[in-house]
Order: structure tokens, then C-alpha cells, then sequence
């Protein structure tokens, strides 16, 4: 599936950028997770084209690769949504109701069985602790930290992002029309 | 020049420092251009006050909690253009006098001495406050073997968790031979509820990398890597301009007049596997492979990075070096107890009036952190037990609430010092579904490489959900101990011989707990959902029908203006029905 997110157009033009990526780690022994971060990076996600060139250009076989990759939470095998929503269940989130919090996401994004939206908006995955404990419950958004949340909250967050989100979106289509 | 500075580690940005910064800064430029200044500063500590602003002008330091934008335009109004602090609103004087006075007064700031001082982007902030006068002193007046021996005498433990004399890694390292080693700093803090290294790599990135180089003359590396958490790009980034900011000031990658030593330091970003703080796997894992842990020894400072001697010390270690070289060894070891030196940063969360970091002497006792520094616990609940250690430590109970900070009296109660979480709960946690969520964890951590750690963990998971389903069974308690103890005493690295700590601790001081749940089918702590009633009050429901309107499975009945009824035979204990009631009339039972 990951194959046919990206039109062959499109990745004959991104891979110059990745190949720049791996070209600027390729000598430092210990490459391989910098040049998946990289990878990462420029993609949203690891896709099989990208694990063989990395493989062709450092060296490390495909399958180690893909053993680093699924070993590591960070890497993914598949896009991601445009919204990362990073929901914290360490421990002082767990006490203040975390568990509510990742209702109300699922509810209110139509989430079941699976972890991004079918719009591709939206990805929701359940992290360890953000290290915001004495804020808890927390939510991050992409680069942004919610703290103190309550399901309200979190409701009013999720919609203003949807709205971005969905103009975002309705603006690209109208310029590629 | 009257200046004002705003708390923006994560912590203060969740809160909603930027905003607060914003605003003064917009208000800065339209009325206060070349009469006041605003600064950043990292975390003070006083997560629970968020957003933090001081204002310092000629009549002292004034810190204000609980900023929001238009208390921000209040305090610059009043304060800072009229001179008349907003006395209801400033929580502390000098850091002195305040309605949070107690919260400073019983702690004494080592490792955190500049986190809240200091703007962690400046690098002359850091010189200011005696900023690598250190490493000055010690490539000035030192020897490698007069500096372990320093850093031994003066007792310092590694701050991680474990608890090993930081001098004598050290002196391990220094005896191989060789002139290629390495110093890594371990900043992979992955336990739940912990955030000191965070708060001291987002507060005061330069102690860190001062600690780093004087290990590195130390042992005679030349390099350093940062081992630190994808999970904190603030601190990455904040550590990034140190490290550019250190360089070209000539204190990195420069060779000191009259020695051959200079340093160089990098930053690596984990990729999100808990057991790469573990110190073989995270070695693994700067290596670019999968981060298993292997057997030791041999032990890194003899076989470390890249085969080479390494040794590996926690961020709260290495921001400790500076202040001992600077201060003397008698003066870190007068504090603390007679085998556990200096102080300890504990990061206090969970049901406490006073969330946030704390940096206290060692010797203190549990109580006195929790009481007398933190303001007892939230909505004056009853304090049920503390957590400390992470998934790998264990639950103390209110009843020792006496024992004292100290690696070894910590470790006697079953958990362990570990790297400073700790988590209060008060009587609503239920301690058995607090061990299951622990071991969750740890189970979804465990990198799979041997066999007692992979399955024992799930074997144990799988007991006990069921126990907190209602589905408990007779003999399953001696099934956990025995399990628990097999996988702590076959478990290859730390990460699985601590594993069942959590419910080892749980089962020895909240038993009856356990039993209930068995036996009883029920929750003492009325917490684990499958395991309580939702009942209505029937003095306090008005009839109004809303619970009955929102039950998702039409268990709830009665006409309007009188008394509803939950049917439980039906309910699935969603507890939809107690957030939406309007009159407080339904409780769990």
C-alpha cells in the first residue's frame, strides 16, 4: 500500500533529497538510524523503495534494516497523518484519566481498528510519557503540548484542528485544479 | 532596567507560555523599549504554578504563578510600568517570603542550580554563574588521578537509578589502555512520570556538557555523544545551540593552552525504545542496530562504543561534576547520608497539591517531601502510597511514609531510588490496576531477546487483567510471586530482572487488595471499571433524564421529574452516565 501514496513523478523528485540526507551521514560508522530519521523525515514514513536504497547506498542488508526499523517505535511503515497526535499514558496521565481522553479522540475522529483517519488528517498513537506529568492529562499535536485536559478541551482542539486541516486541504485541491 | 522572564521549558509552553511571551513581548515593544527586558528561562521546578513570570526591578524578585495573557498585561500595567507588584497574585518574594515559601525552603539545589536562573540559550548567562570555571580549574590544576579521586571522595552515585559510585566508573575507564574512549551521556529518560533530565538539558544545557568534559579529561576521550529521547525536541534543540554556542567560545573542539585535551561533543536521537537507557543496548543502538541489551561484562568501560572503553553517566550526574569540582568534595559529601551523598531531583506527580520537580537532600524522608515541600496530597485525600523507581520500582505505602531518601533504605521497602519519579496515589488508585499498568509497560518494552523477560511479563499481564475484569482465580497470587521471582532472578539486563517489581511490591504491602478483586469481585478503590456499580442517589436525582438519554445501552429508566433506576444486568459500566449529571447524583459502588 505505502507504494501508491507517492505518484512515480513525485518520487523520482523527492529521492535527490533523501539521497542528499544519506549522503551526509554515509561515512559515520552507526548510519543506519540517522539515515532512517532522515528518511523518516523527508517521507512521513519508510516506504520499501526507500529501505532499498538506503541498503544500496550503506551497505547494511534489507533485512537488517527492516529489523532496526521495526525494533524502534519512532519508524513507521506506513504514511501518517497530516495531525500526529502523540496521546501520553504514562503514569500521571494513567491516574488523571487517560484512558477518557483516547475515547474522546477515537470518538470524535471516527477512529476504529485503525490508528489514521481515512482522510489521512489524523494519526493517533498512544505514547509511553511526554514528560509532562504535573500537567497531566496530556495531548501533543504535532510539535504542540496540550496540558490539563479535560474531555471539553480536548474536543474544541481536535475541531479547530479539523477545520485547519480540511480548509488546508480544500485550498490544495482548488490550486491543482 | 527592570526585567521579566518567563518559564519556557515544555512544561510552561504546555501551559501556555508562548502565548503569555507573545503578549508581553508585543506590550515590551510598545511601551517598554530601553527600560525593560524579557528573558527566557528553563523549568524552576514549580510545574503545579505554570506559567511562571518574574519581574526584578530595584525592589527584588518577584515570581508570579498561574500567568495567563491578561494577567500578563496586568502585571506589565501595574508592575512593571507602575511599580505596584500585584501583591494577591505574587507567589513568591525573593525566592524567600510567599504563599509558596514551603516549597523552596526544605530543598537545596545542586544539580538544578541554575534550571529557572538562567536563560539556557545564553551561553554568557551560564559563564555568569560561574559557567566552565570547572573544567578551567581542573585542566588548570589537576591531575586525571587527583580528579577521581576527588569525584570519588566525594560520593556521588550515578543518578540513573542504579546507584554506582560515578568515581570509581570513572577510574575503571581510565585504566584501560588505549586513546580512543568515549563518554556517553544517557538522556533516554523513558520512565514514566519522570522529568529531571528533561527539565535540566531544557533549563541548563551547559552543566551537562561542562560534566561531560571534565569526565572526558577524566578517563582521556575525546569525544562525548548525547544520547537523548526523539521524545524531547526542546531539548535537543536547546542542547544543539549549547553545543554551537560552547564551540565557538573556544570551550569545545579547541585544545586547552599548555595541554593536549580538548573535546568534542555530539547529540544522537533515540527512536523511541525504552530499553535503549539500559546501557548496552543503548551502546547497540548508537550503533545503528537494534537496541538489545547484551550480557556484562564485560562492562562498558572496558568494552563500551565502538569496542572501546566507554563510560556512561545519567544527565543529573554529569550536571552534579561541575558544582563538586568547583565546591570540593567536603562539600557535597556533608550533605546526604553516610553512604548516600548530595542531593536527589525528584520529579512528584500523581494526586499532590505541588506537582513538579524538587531537589532534595538525601536523608529526607518520604513524608516530609510529600507533606512539607509538596502540600500534602490534592482535594485532602488520604495518602495511599507512592510509586518510586518507574516500572522497574515499586510501591511504597503511606505506612512508611518515615523512610528516608538513601539508595539502600529505598531499596530495603522493595522498590528502588531508580531515576526520581514519584508518583503519590491517594485511596481512589487501586494498587492492583496500577500494577498491571506498569507491567503493560514493561511488557510492551521488553525487546524480546530472552525468553523469561518476553513471555514471563505477558504470562503475568495476562493474570492480571484478568484479575482487574473480575475474572480473578483462586491461586493465581502464587502464581505472580513465583512468576515474579523467577523472571528477577533469569532476566538478562535491567530492564526484566525489575520487571515485577511493581506487582512483587504491590502483592507484599496491598494484598488484601488483590483478594478482594479475587474473591470478592470487588474494587476496594472503586476504580476498576468492570469491577464497580453505578448507582442513583435517589435524594439527589431530580428526574431530569439526561443520564437516561446518553446511556448507550438504554440500561438506565424512570419517567420524568422522578427518581431514575440503572438496571445492571445491562449496564456495561461505561460511566457516561456520572459525566453527564448536572447534580452530582450518581456514584460508584
Amino acid at each position: 500500500m505505502e507504494n501508491t501514496i507517492l505518484e512515480p513523478r513525485e518520487k523520482e523528485e523527492r529521492l535527490p533529497r533523501l539521497n542528499s540526507e544519506l549522503w551526509k551521514y554515509c561515512d559515520q560508522p552507526g548510519q543506519l538510524i540517522p539515515l532512517l530519521q532522515a528518511a523518516q523525515e523527508t517521507y512521513g514514513y519508510i516506504s520499501e523503495s526507500a529501505i532499498k536504497h538506503i541498503s544500496a547506498v550503506s551497505g547494511v542488508p534489507e533485512s537488517e534494516i527492516y529489523g532496526v526499523i521495526t525494533f524502534y517505535k519512532q519508524f513507521r511503515l506506513r504514511p501518517l497523518g497530516k495531525y500526529l497526535i502523540r496521546l501520553c499514558d504514562g503514569t500521571a496521565c494513567h491516574v488523571n484519566n487517560a484512558k477518557m481522553l483516547k475515547a474522546v479522540v477515537e470518538d470524535e475522529l471516527g477512529l476504529s481498528g485503525s490508528d489514521t483517519t481515512e482522510d489521512g488528517l489524523f494519526t493517533l498513537a498512544p505514547v509511553a510519557c511526554l514528560g509532562c506529568c504535573s500537567l497531566a492529562p496530556v495531548v501533543m499535536i504535532n510539535d504542540m503540548t496540550y496540558g490539563r485536559l479535560t474531555p471539553q478541551k480536548l474536543r474544541t482542539i481536535l475541531r479547530k484542528y479539523k477545520k485547519e486541516g480540511q480548509a488546508a486541504d480544500s485550498v490544495q485541491s482548488e490550486e491543482a485544479e | 532596567m527592570i526585567t521579566i522572564t518567563v518559564g519556557t521549558a515544555t512544561c510552561g509552553v504546555s501551559a501556555g507560555a508562548d502565548k503569555v511571551l507573545e503578549t508581553l513581548s508585543s506590550l515590551v515593544q510598545e511601551k517598554g523599549q530601553g527600560k525593560v527586558v524579557l528573558a527566557e528561562t528553563g523549568c524552576m521546578g514549580m510545574c503545579y504554578k505554570e506559567v511562571l513570570v518574574e519581574v526584578s526591578n530595584g525592589d527584588g524578585k518577584f515570581l508570579y504563578g498561574d500567568v495567563t495573557p491578561d494577567i500578563a498585561k496586568r502585571i506589565f500595567e501595574e508592575h512593571v510600568l507602575g511599580g505596584r507588584p500585584i501583591e494577591e497574585l505574587v507567589i513568591l518574594h525573593n525566592y524567600q517570603e510567599g504563599p509558596e515559601e514551603g516549597y523552596l525552603k526544605r530543598q537545596r539545589r545542586i544539580a538544578l542550580r541554575n534550571c529557572g536562573f538562567v536563560d539556557p540559550m545564553s551561553i554568557d548567562d551560564y559563564l555568569a554563574r560561574d559557567g566552565y570555571k570547572a573544567i578551567e580549574k581542573v585542566l588548570k590544576t589537576m591531575s586525571q588521578d587527583e580528579l577521581i579521586e576527588e569525584i570519588l571522595s566525594s560520593g556521588l552515585r550515578g543518578r540513573g537509578g542504579a546507584g554506582f559510585p560515578t568515581g570509581m566508573k570513572w577510574r575503571f575507564a581510565r585504566q584501560q589502555p588505549g586513546s580512543e574512549k568515549y563518554v556517553i551521556c544517557n538522556a533516554d529518560e523513558g520512565d514514566p512520570g519522570a522529568f529531571m533530565d528533561r527539565s535540566i538539558l531544557e533549563g541548563d544545557p551547559h552543566s551537562v556538557l561542562e560534566g561531560m568534559m571534565i569526565a572526558g579529561y577524566a578517563i582521556g576521550a575525546r569525544n562525548g555523544v548525547i544520547y537523548c529521547r526523539a521524545e524531547y525536541p526542546k531539548a535537543i534543540v536547546r542542547l544543539r545551540q549549547a553545543i554551537s554556542d560552547a564551540t565557538a567560545a573556544g570551550w569545545l573542539d579547541h585544545t586547552f593552552p599548555g595541554t593536549d585535551f580538548s573535546f568534542h561533543i555530539k547529540i544522537k536521537e533515540g527512536a523511541g525504545a525504552f530499553v535503549c537507557g539500559e546501557e548496552t543496548a543503548l551502546i547497540a543502538s548508537i550503533e545503528g542496530r537494534r537496541g538489545t541489551p547484551r550480557p556484562r561484562p564485560p562492562y562498558p568501560a572496558v568494552r563500551g562504543l565502538w569496542g572501546k572503553p566507554t563510560i556512561i553517566n545519567n544527565v543529573e550526574t554529569f550536571a552534579n561534576v561541575p558544582w563538586i569540582v568547583l565546591n570540593g568534595h567536603e562539600a557535597f559529601a556533608s550533605v546526604g547520608t553516610p553512604k548516600s551523598k548530595g542531593t536527589k531531583v525528584f520529579a512528584v506527580t500523581g494526586k499532590i497539591n505541588r506537582g513538579g520537580l524538587v531537589e532534595v537532600p538525601m536523608g529526607i524522608s518520604i513524608n516530609e517531601i510529600i507533606y512539607d515541600i509538596c502540600g500534602g496530597i490534592k482535594d485532602n485525600k488520604k495518602f495511599k502510597a507512592v510509586q518510586m523507581g518507574g516500572p522497574s520500582g515499586g510501591c511504597i505505602p503511606a505506612s512508611m511514609g518515615d523512610t528516608k531518601i538513601d539508595y539502600e533504605e529505598i531499596t530495603q521497602t522493595g522498590a528502588i531510588m531508580g531515576s526520581g519519579g514519584m508518583v503519590v496515589m491517594d485511596e481512589s488508585t487501586c494498587m492492583v490496576e496500577m500494577a498491571r499498568f506498569f507491567l503493560e509497560f514493561t511488557q510492551n518494552e521488553s525487546c524480546g531477546k530472552c525468553t523469561s523477560c518476553r513471555i514471563g511479563t505477558l504470562r503475568m499481564l495476562e493474570i492480571l487483567e484478568r484479575i482487574v475484569e473480575g475474572k480473578g482465580e483462586a491461586g493465581d497470587i502464587d502464581v505472580l510471586l513465583e512468576l515474579g521471582n523467577q523472571i528477577k532472578s533469569t532476566a538478562q539486563c535491567g530492564l526484566g530482572q525489575t520487571a515485577a517489581n511493581p506487582v512483587l511490591t504491590t502483592l507484599k504491602y496491598f494484598r488484601e487488595e488483590y483478594e478482594a478483586h479475587i474473591h470478592n469481585k470487588k474494587c476496594p478503590a472503586h476504580s476498576c471499571a468492570l469491577l464497580v456499580n453505578y448507582v442513583i442517589d435517589p435524594e439527589k436525582c431530580t428526574g431530569c433524564t439526561v443520564c437516561a438519554k446518553n446511556c448507550p445501552v438504554n440500561a438506565i429508566s424512570g419517567e420524568r421529574k422522578k427518581t431514575h433506576f440503572i438496571d445492571q444486568a445491562v449496564c456495561i459500566k461505561c460511566g457516561k452516565c456520572i459525566t453527564v449529571c448536572n447534580f452530582d447524583a450518581i456514584y460508584k459502588d
